[in-house]
Formats: structure tokens, sequence, C-alpha cells
């Protein structure tokens, strides 16, 4: 049966995505892998948290911090999960080129690799956030929760990821020797921007604007606000903004940074394909 | 004669290095690449130093957000300059035999008739020289940015306490990579599992003390455990009350725990090689 070279190319990289990601050892290991990393990554905030205030976790301040690290796995997971594929195929399995004179489209290619890595980041995802409600208080009421919201959000938010994650693939396939650092260094600074772990308020007032144009801040804060609803709303960063207003200004700065991402990938693909960088290792 | 020894070519080989010369030889050849061959890549440094920064900032932000006193914020910087010391032992001590034998290094290693145990001591003197530097450099940017004020209590202790816990922590990164030996693709998963865990473990963004009592003691065989509380009781003095143990005991574990590391390390690569070699596992590549 015949299907089109674009699902085709997403479906496939998923599966071997997957396969990459899965098949190093036996599933009990793979799932405390999956699990213990972002779960001790939350610790950390739990900890800090109740030091500092001597265990009151009913504070607005709790579920916004846990919820924001939690669905922050997701920037992680998907966005470096796209660009990484690269490392991966150019470097360490030398199949980059391969994949570039196949009949696949190498774009949705590179994205179905980070859906790998979207499904492997959502049991993470899911597995804090419930650790979250059945051991620290995090009230998530699910006949209060906005599902609308909540669905329109995490996927408008996930292909924005992938799109970012795109460019970062882009930029990658251009770098010799630190391409590693590319995607870490971009998730770590927009865990600072997106008020991930705190609202925007806290940074110093040069620094908010960046993260008022981060599409991240916008999806974490509609994340939150589907869960938790007011809890989410009582921060004054977005305070004076409806759910449809966040709504749309993300779905704005979205589209912007799709366009932006493509545009640059469509570049720097150009550029390695006519400097000869698609199979070019460093060894690093 | 005398025209016969002047020539390279035919002069005969008259001098080689054995023995604790050979050691050393090898120690100060492996630490090279590390003191001197890594800063000349200078993005990479850029990067070690960025990143920790990063992580630093976030914390610190946190922590200002929750109005938290003021040497909370110093915890966080020196955390942030230790975790470049955790980084290096994970990726450039435990890995490395791992990454070496992917590159194909590790063999030559092996049939050339120097010590593995300088190679690896190498390895750790080199990376604690070109970690400190990042360190230092995290720490005074945290520093000055974040307005940290430290009050040194004893230097000695300090420096005691830093000394004994950089010996201890490569011993055990030397410990690690004989395990890693044995690794395959298996190897960049669990050192990138040891990251987050072990940064809960040890306390490196809030007091170990705030650990329950057995966490914290096991938590304790990481020598960064007891070093960093040792080094915040000395370096903010409003941190005393906070210590898990105390200085003293801190130092004298950190010393049983340096002499433990290196004595394991050295019969367990001694181990880990013979079996390496008897499973066919020194050449081998899986990806």
């Amino acid at each position: 049966m015949q299907t089109s070279t674009s699902w085709r190319s997403f479906r496939m990289a998923a599966w071997l995505g997957w396969v990459i990601e899965s098949n190093w050892t036996d599933p009990f290991l793979f799932a405390v892998y999956s699990i213990v990393k972002p779960l001790s990554g939350a610790a950390i905030l739990v900890i800090m948290y109740g030091v500092i205030t001597e265990g009151n976790f009913e504070s607005a301040l709790f579920p916004y911090i846990y919820l924001g690290n939690a669905f922050y796995i997701y920037v992680g997971a998907v966005m470096t999960g796209v660009s990484w594929a690269v490392v991966d195929d150019r470097e360490l399995y030398k199949t980059l080129k391969y994949m570039y004179i196949a009949p696949i489209n190498i774009p949705l290619y590179l994205l179905g690799r980070g859906g790998a890595r979207f499904v492997v980041g959502s049991i993470a995802v899911l597995i804090t956030i419930l650790t979250g409600v059945f051991f620290l208080n995090v009230k998530i009421n699910l006949a209060e929760v906005n599902w609308g919201l909540f669905i329109v959000s995490l996927t408008l938010g996930i292909i924005m990821l992938a799109l970012i994650g795109l460019m970062l693939a882009g930029v990658t396939l251009i770098t010799a020797r630190h391409e590693g650092f590319i995607g870490e260094a971009v998730a770590a600074a927009l865990y600072i921007f997106s008020g991930a772990v705190f609202p925007l308020d806290v940074l110093p007032e040069w620094l908010r604007p960046v993260g008022y144009f981060m599409p991240t801040t916008y999806w974490l804060e509609l994340l939150r606000r589907s869960l938790v609803g007011d809890v989410a709303q009582a921060f004054p960063t977005l305070s004076q903004f409806s759910n449809l207003e966040i709504l749309g200004v993300m779905i704005g700065l979205s589209i912007l940074f799709g366009i932006f991402s493509v545009w640059i990938f469509k570049i720097c693909d150009n550029i390695a394909r006519e400097n000869g960088m698609i199979d070019r290792t460093t060894n690093y | 004669m005398d025209n016969q020894n002047s020539n390279p070519l035919t002069r005969p080989y008259s001098h080689k290095d054995i023995g604790w010369r050979l050691f050393l030889k090898t120690i100060i050849a492996r630490s090279y690449p590390r003191i001197v061959g890594q800063q000349r890549e200078l993005s990479w440094v850029f990067f070690e130093i960025l990143l920790p920064m990063f992580a630093v900032c976030t914390y610190v932000f946190v922590y200002r957000a929750l109005n938290a006193p003021e040497e909370y914020i110093g915890f966080v910087v020196m955390g942030g300059a230790m975790t470049a010391f955790w980084l290096n032992v994970l990726w450039s001590m435990s890995s490395q035999l791992y990454w070496e034998k992917q590159q194909g290094n590790l063999q030559l290693y092996i049939i050339a008739p120097n010590s593995m145990m300088a190679i690896l001591l190498g390895m750790a003197v080199g990376g604690i020289f070109a970690t400190l530097l990042r360190a230092v450099t995290v720490t005074i940017f945290g520093t000055l940015v974040f307005s940290v004020k430290f009050e040194i209590v004893s230097y000695l202790q300090l420096f005691a306490v830093f000394t004994l816990t950089m010996i201890a922590l490569y011993g055990m990164g030397m410990m690690m990579a004989s395990a890693f030996l044995l690794f395959g693709r298996e190897a960049w998963h669990i050192a990138n599992l040891a990251q987050e865990p072990i940064f809960l473990a040890s306390g490196f963004f809030f007091p170990i003390k705030f650990l329950p009592f057995w966490v914290a003691a096991g938590a304790s065989l990481l020598p960064l455990t007891l070093g960093m509380d040792a080094m915040r009781q000395l370096v903010f003095s409003s941190e005393t009350s906070l210590g898990f143990l105390s200085v003293a005991t801190e130092i004298w574990i950190l010393a049983g725990l340096s002499v433990a590391f290196l004595v394991v390390s050295k019969y367990l690569l001694a181990y880990v090689e013979k079996l390496a070699v008897r499973e066919g596992r020194i050449t081998e590549s899986r990806r």
C-alpha cells in the first residue's frame, strides 16, 4: 500500500527513535531511567521549597513551581530530541548521509525522531504530576480541569517545541565539535526565561522582556491555568490576561517561531550540503 | 664510534623510563591534553561555564521567589561550581575508558608498557586542574552577580576539605571508570542517569541536613556530599547550624573515603581489565 513520503518519514523516524531510546537495556532499567531522572529534578525543587517554607505545600507558589517543572520535561525531550537526532545520526551511527539519499523528507524525519522522545517525555511528565498529586498535595481536581484548553495548549506547545527543535537541528548541522551543547544550552536558557519554576517578576526588570517574547512562557501558563485554574492566575505576571488572550499570544508567537525555524533549517541545510557537512564527523 | 652515536637512526636505544619514572611521565602525558588541550577549545570552556551558570541562576531565582535567606543564594553558587567537578568525574573520568574504547584508543593504552592506573591518575590530575578553572569562574561570576558574601572560618580546614574531597571524588571516578569499561551502549545512559539523582542526594542546592538522616548518611559515600556540607559550614558562618556533621568528623570521613576509593580502584581496574580482555570487550564497539 502506498503511503505519502511525509507520513512514512515521520512514522518510521518515530519508530526508529523509539527503538534507539528504549532498546539499550531491559524494560525495567529503561523504566527506572525514564522515571528517576525527572523525579529527581522535581525532588530538588520540592526540597528547596519545603526547606524555605517549612513544609507549607498549600501556597499557590508550589503548584506553580511543580507543574511548570513537570511540563518543562517536554522542552528537554522534544526540542532537544529533534536536534540531537543530527548528532546521533551523523557522529554516532554515521547514517545521516544515508538518510539524505533515502526517499524521505528530512525535516519530517528529524521531527519524527523527536516524536519518540515525546513518548518517553510524556511518561515522565505523567509520573511527575501523579507523584505531585498523590504525595505532595498538588491539587488537581479532574472535574474542574479545563480539558479543552489543556489539550489545545499541550498540542500546540508540542508542535511549537518540535519546530524550535528543527531550528536547532539546522544549527547543529553546520556546527562542529560542540553541537551537543546547543540543545542543552537553549533548554537551560528557556528554563529561566519561560518562568518555568518561578514567576517572571523575580527576574531583573531588564531581562523580563526576553521571557515575554518566548512562546514557552505562555504555553506553561496555559497548562497551569487549565489544570489548577485560579491558583495559577494568582501571580501578577500574566494575571491581567484572560486564557483566550494568552492562547492568542502563544499561537502568534508559535507561528512566528515556527516560520523562523523552518527558514533557518532550510538555510542551514543548504549550507551543510554545499560545504559537505552532512557526512562530516569530528569524533568529539 | 662517536659518529655512530650522534646519528639518531643508528644510535642504540640507551634510555628508557621504567618504574616510577614511567609512571610519573604517563601521568603528565595523560594530564597534558586536559590541562592544555582542553583550554584550546574555547567554545567548550564557554559552554562548560555557561551551563552550570544557567542552573545557578535558575535555583537562585527559585530561592528569591521563596524569599529565602541570603546564605541560600551562596549555597546555590557553591553547588553550581561543584557541579562542574561532578560532571567532569562522570563524563571525563568514569565514561572515559568507554569513550577510548569507542575511538579505538583503549587497546593502545593496554598494549603500551605503562600502568593503566597512571593513565587514570593523569586523567584525574588534568581533570581537577581544568575543572578548577571553570568552577572558580562560576564562583566569581555567581558571587558578583548575586552579591554572595563569604565569611571563611578556617582557611586551613577549607583547604583540607577541598583537597580531600577532590582526592576522594576523583578516586571514585577512577573506580567507576573500571566499571564503565564493561559497559556497551548503556554507558551513555548510565552516566546521564547519574546527574539529577546525585544533585539531589548530595545536596548541591540545599543543605543535606534536610534529608532524612539515613538518606544523608548513605549519600555521604559520595565525597561531594560531605565536602560541600563541610565547605558550606566553613564559608558561610551562619551555616554552622545547618551542617549535617561537624567539620572535623567530615574531614576524617573524607580522608577514609580517599584512601578507600584509591585502593579499591587499583584492584578493581586490574580485575576488570582482565575480565574485559578475557571476554573480548576491549575492542568491542557497540553503538
